[in-house]
């Protein structure tokens, strides 16, 4: 250790850790067609998928694409699949993976690759644009909003979401029916819708956030497999407390006898 | 040359971090065409890693708060040498556009009776941040970004600008190229705001991402605009150092306006011994003062580990020379001991995912080990305090980019409302700036020329060198030579080595095509990170004295007569040149506030 020495900032980093050796299978390739490939990379023993694929950049294929920022499971860019599974590569120990194998990772298979990790995600980004918007009702008479910690805390789950995709990736009425994408806004966008729809200040008209739902958003597609739920980092529970409630809500506008009445008398929608 | 995209825009806003989004929405409402153009994807932005919250006094935990005493607490944060315009609109501001994220959505953590809750952080006289969680970034980037895809603001994501085109003195566009396929994108537009953010990625140990490369450092230079204040530079006291793969990671200081303290390997609360006389008669001298300040602010002085960071990075730094660091070479910060696991969870809950997954640590049952991690640049363009204009007509810039505002030093949770504040006015006085224009600049197609030669130099260099290395040596040297403590001597031999890194940076030979390739991404953004450790470098050269995240060995005091003047960085024939100029006098008013009791 250099601590004596005059300058400690440079030097105090950790005294040098432990390193491994990881045998990396990339897929590398454009829209045009790839392949896997086979690497061997030394990282230091606690080092993250994500260290790994920096250090193959840095030292055999610099042109390897990769997207990534905040490295700390925070922003949810460096989504790909790791030994078959939608992982942030940030937030995935190499030491939680099996030694005896290489560790394969390709990009999120649901959406067109650009090249090698990373994917064309625009999709996700025109979804957001039809997305109806926040409508608060009046401040009280001293110009604020009162909540209380609990009204909060319930959509506060929901603005967890780091839009890493990763659900998006695995919901199968799109992996597996490209053609389910007009229809269908995806996980990511029922966490939203419910997020609105429990905002304790929006002004919404409810049955027009459950049209929305059920007819641009497509929530009926959803059967409840909650593979989106088992891949969500942030530990939403996309499912119960999102999905289930606009579903619930969907059957609510539709079938509310006394609604049905109401609608039948005053002709209102 | 070949052909490229050509966009028509009346703002183009740089950057889509919290001041860029802001800005393009106060455009936008404006009614004018607005391009958001950003590196990553929406929302990716650094802001989104901003943990603790937005300070802004809005008195709803102590009723005692108000403008005067956030001014005078940024003020003296910042060492009295921030612009005091600024830091007075940032003041009475900022609540208004708190309240005006909630009314776009944001849903922050409450006090009892329903009102937006304000946490403890460095340097603030009163609980002002207001908070969700230690995720308050997230929060917020989702709101404006939501907000401004709403209100039809194009987004240009992916997509890196290399040059401001000018015409006679004037912003004319931007040039540069989508990282995707690589194609080439013009934008004629007469106002450019730069947000792009800090430059912390020029050194090694640094919380932020790939992105801040100082980008805006460069583009305002080459263009011909003003830095200011580019010596100052904020080592954050805690970021993370084991396991080194995590190195540099920010663990926010709300773990310590939480409750959170720092002790040395002995357990010693160390930061008692290092209360510097500016901030004496305002900090607790003892452990029991300081534990009751957290219930009792007005009988009761300040905890010494919230003095601000500047004070409690070199604290840290001096601990672990003397042989009292944790094993990794840390010290430790201790919230374990202090409040119940419940409370920790609620509170810090990132904090607890991310020592959990990345370093195996139950931070409800063990202290965190931290070290101070290259975290904010206090400087950058030199701007108009109410415009935000640069000292190039057409050129606004906002955010972290923007210099001023924080002096010396930035209090945490200062961050946030700047982004927000003056990201509104750079939005507000870039529209009214197109407005008011008579003729419109034309761009000139030969800058077009040059701007994409220089993208496509990195195929063409003779080959030898590689990207990344050169990257890993200046971040190193950086590190070394720039660091929390500076010498002349240093400083001189940090510059002879950028200046060999930027004739390597010459023989670079990028392989592959132009698809997503981020070999030449990196060479390319090499450029603006050379010039912007230069422009640092040199700086803290000129400036013979320590004050806030400046600090020399070989100058070890604060010199009265340096806090008289800021230290001015342009580029001319292609050199770098400084000024030193004279703070704008404080108005009697407003130093009179200065001097009230803390």
């Amino acid at each position: 250790m250099a601590l004596t020495e005059v300058k400690t900032d440079a030097v105090a980093a950790a005294p040098g850790g432990r390193t491994r050796t990881v045998h990396l299978r990339v897929w590398r390739g454009t829209a045009a067609g790839g392949e896997f490939r086979d690497y061997t990379v030394e990282v230091d023993e606690n080092a993250v998928v994500l260290d790994a694929l920096h250090r193959l950049q840095a030292t055999q294929a610099p042109d390897l694409a990769v997207r990534w920022n905040c490295k700390a499971g925070r922003c949810g860019s460096c989504s790909a699949e790791v030994n078959g599974r939608p992982r942030l590569t940030c937030m995935t120990r190499l030491s939680s993976l099996p030694p005896d194998r290489p560790v394969v990772v390709a990009p999120m298979k649901t959406f067109p690759v650009i090249k090698d990790l990373v994917p064309d995600v625009s999709f996700n980004y025109e979804v957001a644009k039809t997305m109806p918007v926040f409508r608060p009702g009046p401040k009280g008479p001293d110009g604020r909003y009162r909540m209380t910690q609990a009204e909060v805390s319930r959509i506060q789950e929901f603005h967890k979401c780091i839009e890493c995709w990763l659900c998006q990736n695995v919901c199968h009425v799109i992996r597996d029916h490209q053609e389910n994408l007009r229809h269908f806004a995806g996980p990511r966008f029922f966490v939203r819708l419910a997020a609105l729809d429990m905002h304790p200040l929006d002004t919404n008209p409810r049955e027009e956030l459950a049209r929305f739902a059920r007819d641009r958003a497509g929530v009926g597609f959803c059967n409840i497999t909650k593979c989106c739920t088992e891949v969500c980092p942030e530990d939403i529970h996309i499912t119960d407390n999102a999905i289930i409630p606009i579903k619930e809500r969907v059957v609510d506008e539709r079938y509310d006898p006394l609604l049905w009445l109401w609608r039948k008398v005053t002709g209102a929608r | 040359m070949e052909p490229y995209a050509t966009h028509d825009y009346d703002v183009v806003v740089i950057g889509a971090g919290g001041a860029g989004l802001r800005a393009a929405i106060e455009a936008r409402q404006a009614g004018l065409r607005t391009a958001l153009v950003c590196k990553s994807l929406l929302g990716k932005a650094h802001t989104v890693m901003a943990e603790g919250g937005i300070a802004a006094a809005l008195g709803n935990v102590w009723p005692e708060d108000n403008w005067r005493v956030h001014f005078r607490d940024t003020m003296r944060g910042g060492k009295l040498l921030n612009n005091w315009r600024m830091v007075q609109l940032f003041a009475q501001e900022a609540p208004e556009r708190v309240l005006e994220l909630e009314e776009w959505g944001a849903a922050f953590d409450r006090t009892p009776d329903g009102l937006i809750l304000q946490r403890d952080f460095g340097g603030h006289r009163y609980a002002r941040l207001a908070h969700v969680g230690d995720r308050t970034g997230l929060e917020m980037i989702r709101t404006l970004q939501f907000r401004a895809v709403h209100l039809g603001v194009d987004v240009f994501m992916e997509v890196t600008v290399q040059r401001l085109l000018t015409d006679a003195g004037r912003v004319a566009g931007a040039f540069g190229y989508r990282r995707g396929d690589g194609g080439f994108v013009l934008f004629r537009a007469p106002a450019v705001i730069l947000a792009t953010g800090g430059f912390g990625k020029v050194w090694k140990y640094t919380s932020m991402s790939w992105e801040s490369t100082g980008d805006g450092v460069l583009l305002a230079l080459e263009a011909g605009a003003d830095l200011i204040d580019m010596e100052f530079v904020q080592f954050h006291p805690t970021g993370m150092v084991w396991p080194p793969s995590a190195r540099g990671i920010l663990v926010t200081e709300g773990v310590r306006g939480d409750g959170g303290v720092l002790r040395n390997r002995e357990g010693r609360r160390f930061m008692f011994d290092y209360i510097p006389e500016f901030f004496r008669a305002e900090t607790a001298e003892t452990e029991e003062e300081a534990d009751r300040w957290y219930t009792d602010k007005k009988h009761n002085r300040r905890p010494p580990e919230l003095l601000p960071r500047d004070e409690v990075t070199r604290a840290i730094y001096y601990e672990v020379k003397a042989g009292r660091g944790s094993p990794h070479g840390g010290v430790y910060l201790d919230i374990a001991s202090r409040r119940p696991a419940e409370y920790i969870k609620a509170r810090l809950p990132s904090m607890y995912h991310q020592f959990k997954e990345l370093a195996g640590v139950d931070i409800t049952r063990e202290p965190m080990e931290v070290y101070p991690t290259c975290h904010y640049a206090m400087g950058g363009v030199r701007v108009d305090a109410d415009s935000a204009a640069s000292t190039l007509p057409g050129l606004f810039a906002a955010g972290e980019i923007a210099g001023g505002l924080h002096g010396a030093n930035r209090l945490g949770g200062n961050s946030l409302s700047d982004l927000l504040v003056f990201g509104r006015r750079a939005g507000l006085y870039a529209a009214q700036y197109v407005q008011a224009l008579r003729n419109h600049p034309q761009v000139a197609l030969d800058q077009v020329a040059e701007a994409a030669r220089d993208l496509l130099r990195p195929f063409e260099g003779p080959g030898g060198e590689n990207p990344y290395a050169l990257q890993a040596e200046l971040q190193e040297t950086m590190q070394e030579l720039v660091g929390i403590f500076r010498t002349g001597d240093e400083l001189r031999q940090a510059l002879d080595r950028i200046a060999v890194l930027g004739e390597r940076l010459q023989r670079v030979r990028v392989e592959g095509g132009r698809e997503f390739n981020p070999a030449w991404h990196l060479a390319l953004d090499l450029r603006a990170m050379l010039r912007t450790a230069e422009a640092v470098t040199l700086a803290a050269l000129e400036r013979r004295e320590s004050r806030g995240g400046h600090s020399r060995l070989d100058y070890p005091q604060a010199d009265p007569e340096w806090g008289k003047v800021n230290v001015v960085v342009r580029l001319r024939n292609g050199r770098l040149e400084l000024e030193r100029v004279p703070l704008p006098p404080l108005p009697d008013e407003l130093r009179a506030i200065l001097e009230e009791r803390g």
